[in-house]
């Protein structure tokens, strides 16, 4: 076979399939909602989809990551039919956009199992991260320099943190990591690291504090008690139609919603 | 008809051979579209030399993340360009040639491991130990340094070992028959003649620690502040884009493209240099 | 002082040895590190069924296949294109400021780095073309990234096709294309085919270019516009998210083994080819 006419063969082969690829992906009659955007979203997202696809066959639903910034942006554009954003406030572009909000989280404020403290006031939350605050013995800790950890600049879970907070930027000595799993991780090995992270993803090998005297449980948070918490949105440009609409309200409905609360969020409707 | 065709497949050849060429004019095209009307308003020097990255009230300057990637790519070339060149001398010079047809291949296999892989390493193993034996956050310029250094080896050695082995044999005889050692033949007689190819090899290497984005992510840390010791977390210009483009907009999304034009520009530079070096090789081999 | 010549042959020599173990000590780490850790969690559930529960449960079928059909696309794109290139570099012109051009350009895009190859891929593919998150985007994305390896090792292949094997198909009367797919191809063909492969390694690995164009989508690629995750986008998802850490090392196992495969099978080409000429 070892002839450049069989090559010639095998590469006219693949351009050919190729193209049929191309017309048979645009005949397909099979309808489709794409959604794209928050990070913190997009597994009950695809879990969701999962679910929506096993009673509606027909319906192709796809799910890509990328971030609050790129829900809004693919939205707009039309390379997705919704997007997902996970932002106290949405920015001004998204003007055009409607917004659903589907779910809430909690934002827990983390440190090492081994550290002595149980909860922060704002306050004190304020001073770790701008970076006032540098030693744990400050708060009646042990002896040791705090590490930071946070999310990147731009992040829905940094952004809605720093906007209820208030008032303070970011010690530029903290650490940056561009995930939930890896500030957890980052915190469970390190003794004297604090962070947040989204509700869902608690777990034994880091520890949760009060904020004011507060614990994030669901009843506390529906129940307003909690403050922080960042709604989480479906975004269409104009109202919602066809696939897309009825996807929104699945994710809507009491079954999704009861995924969604399993899962580790907050429902929107109770 | 074979006749006619001859003329055609010149053309269509000529015109695939562009398509390298037309390729990076496209994708500079690109990254100059989206940045550089953002580096023009906010000039030159405010956006290279202030040491400020605070996307929300809109202030962008890439200051530390000029100085971190330069100082995570010379901790790379401390550990790689040493050790790379040592390995490729010992193979090349004091080992038989059947030994480095198995470990040549060997080391070159492992340039396919994926980034990723590399920095989860450096993640679960390389971190840790850092940070139990040093001190520090463990996720740091050393530790990203050493997962670059390591990654570039394969490059180093392999473009390394090709130069030497490149050295004509009437060189080494002529050493020897002077009464020299191997050592000072190779030291005197052969990494001389080898030097542009080696320093062609150290420069990829350079480029592609510059480069790396996966693993520089998952080990450095990513702290925007210029750092003070080895332990210190930095964020490379790479990681910088990559990290924020998915919640990046308007002139934020603009700024990481701007960042994309100084990677372009110091890439271009190292990739000119490396082959500048390269053909001073073949030119000194003809000459 | 001066040690004698004799003496200092034998410390460096050492110091060289000492550096070429340590560097095969900490290569093979990383592989048996993997594999070790990975192999357990490897049976045929986890290669031939879905994810489940964002990846944290199930197999990894549709990022395997992803993994295959994306770096076919990019190959299909770029062997045709890159074996031109070649081709027209060595048989069809002399050295001039064209070929040196285009040289210096393949060069270049082989130093682009791969975040770089994404933004491009992310705002060109996906969003100019319209082609959305796909299978294509990333494949065209990969295609320009393998694209000067292509070149690179086709033009030393074609090289080293001796000049008498041209020189009887001419004086056979044979035109210049005749020799060149009769004649040339055909015995620089492995070195050819090792290229590609090295492009196949390439494309299975890379991580930042794949996962800003051909998305993240968890799904099973229906066809070439469905977006779809590959193996190393999954593990690298898998690994940040702290989903499973069991998956990720799997993943990670299936991934090197892959990578391996395909380089193994181009060096073992490239060897035949040169026991052959020789």
């Amino acid at each position: 076979m070892k002839t450049p006419k069989s090559l010639i063969r095998i590469l006219s082969f693949s351009v050919l399939s190729l193209l049929s690829a191309w017309t048979a992906g645009c005949r397909s009659g099979k309808s489709s909602v794409t959604l794209a955007g928050s990070t913190a979203f997009q597994p009950f997202a695809e879990k969701l989809a999962e679910r929506y696809m096993l009673i509606h066959p027909e319906i192709g639903v796809t799910v890509q990551g990328g971030g609050s910034a790129v829900g809004i942006q693919s939205a707009l554009s039309g390379a997705a039919d919704i997007g997902m954003a996970d932002l106290v406030r949405l920015p001004a572009e998204a003007a055009e956009l409607q917004p659903v909000t589907v779910a809430k989280d909690g934002i827990v404020i983390v440190v090492h199992p081994s550290n002595p403290l149980s909860g922060l006031t704002l306050d004190q939350i304020r001073g770790l991260f701008n970076g006032t605050i540098r030693n744990w013995k400050e708060l009646g800790g042990s002896d040791a320099a705090v590490t930071v950890v946070s999310r990147e600049a731009g992040s829905g879970t940094r952004t809605s943190f720093e906007q209820i907070v208030g008032g303070f930027s970011l010690t530029g000595d903290a650490i940056i990591q561009d995930s939930n799993g890896t500030i957890r991780e980052t915190v469970a090995n390190d003794a004297s690291a604090v962070g947040y992270l989204s509700h869902g993803l608690l777990n034994e090998k880091i520890k949760a504090l009060q904020v004011d005297g507060v614990d994030c449980t669901v009843e506390a948070i529906q129940a307003g008690r909690y403050s922080l918490v960042r709604p989480i949105f479906l975004l269409t440009r104009g109202a919602p139609t066809g696939a897309a609409a009825a996807f929104i309200e699945y994710v809507r409905s009491p079954d999704a919603q009861k995924v969604i609360g399993e899962s580790g969020l907050i429902p929107a409707i109770q | 008809m074979i006749r006619i065709g001859e003329k055609t497949v010149r053309r269509l050849l000529m015109a695939a051979a562009f398509s390298a060429i037309g390729g990076l004019l496209l994708i500079a095209l690109f990254i100059f579209k989206e940045g550089l009307s953002f580096f023009i308003e906010t000039g030159f020097r405010r956006f290279l030399f202030s040491d400020v990255w605070d996307p929300q009230s809109g202030r962008f300057g890439i200051f530390p993340m000029l100085v971190a990637s330069l100082w995570v790519t010379l901790g790379a070339m401390t550990l790689g360009a040493p050790l790379g060149v040592s390995v490729a001398i010992f193979l090349v010079e004091f080992v038989p040639r059947s030994v480095m047809r198995v470990v040549k291949p060997t080391i070159e296999l492992l340039a396919g491991i994926p980034s990723v892989v590399y920095g989860f390493i450096g993640v679960m193993v390389l971190a840790p130990f850092i940070r139990s034996s040093f001190g520090g956050p463990g996720l740091s310029l050393l530790a990203a340094s050493f997962i670059l250094g390591v990654m570039i080896l394969p490059t180093i050695i392999s473009i390394s070992v090709d130069a030497i082995t490149a050295v004509p044999a009437s060189y080494r005889e002529g050493s020897f028959a002077l009464g020299a050692t191997r050592w000072q033949t190779v030291r005197m007689v052969v990494l001389k003649a080898a030097r542009s190819g080696i320093i062609a090899s150290v420069i990829l290497g350079m480029g592609r620690a510059v480069g790396e984005t996966m693993a520089v992510i998952m080990v450095a840390g990513n702290a925007v502040k210029i750092p003070h010791s080895p332990l210190d977390s930095v964020r490379t210009l790479t990681a910088n884009i990559a990290l924020e483009m998915g919640y990046a907009t308007g002139r934020h999304r603009e700024a990481l493209f701007a960042t994309g034009i100084v990677l372009f520009v110091v890439i271009m530079i190292l990739n000119t240099a490396a082959g500048v070096m390269v053909r001073k090789r073949v030119s000194g081999k003809r000459g | 002082m001066r040690l004698p010549p004799r003496l200092t042959q034998a410390f460096v020599v050492s110091l060289l040895g000492l550096a070429t173990a340590a560097t095969l000590v900490i290569l093979v780490f990383v592989i048996v590190f993997i594999l070790r850790k990975g192999l357990p969690a490897i049976d045929s559930e986890f290669l031939f069924t879905k994810p489940q529960d964002m990846g944290r449960a199930g197999g990894i079928l549709p990022t395997l296949v992803a993994s295959v059909i994306l770096p076919l696309i990019a190959v299909a794109i770029a062997a045709p294109l890159g074996i031109s290139t070649a081709v027209y570099l060595t048989e069809y012109t002399r050295e001039s400021r064209v070929t040196r051009m285009i040289r210096f350009g393949a060069d270049c895009l082989a130093g682009i780095p791969s975040i770089l190859f994404g933004l491009f891929g992310f705002i060109f593919f996906v969003t100019i073309l319209r082609m959305g998150w796909s299978l294509l985007s990333g494949g065209l994305t990969l295609a320009l990234m393998i694209l000067p390896t292509i070149i690179r090792t086709t033009e030393e292949a074609i090289r080293a096709v001796p000049n008498a094997y041209r020189e009887v198909s001419t004086s056979l009367g044979a035109t210049r294309f005749r020799t060149t797919a009769k004649v040339v191809l055909p015995n620089a063909l492995p070195g050819i085919v090792t290229g590609i492969m090295l492009g196949v390694g390439r494309s299975i690995g890379e991580t930042a270019a794949v996962i800003f164009t051909a998305g993240s989508s968890l799904r099973m690629p229906a066809s070439i516009f469905d977006s779809s995750r590959t193996m190393s986008v999954h593990f690298y998802i898998l690994a940040r998210e702290g989903l499973s850490s069991e998956m990720a090392y799997g993943t990670a196992a299936v991934l090197i083994l892959s990578v391996l495969a395909v380089n193994l099978v181009a060096y073992g080409l490239m060897n035949r080819f040169i026991r052959r000429r020789s």
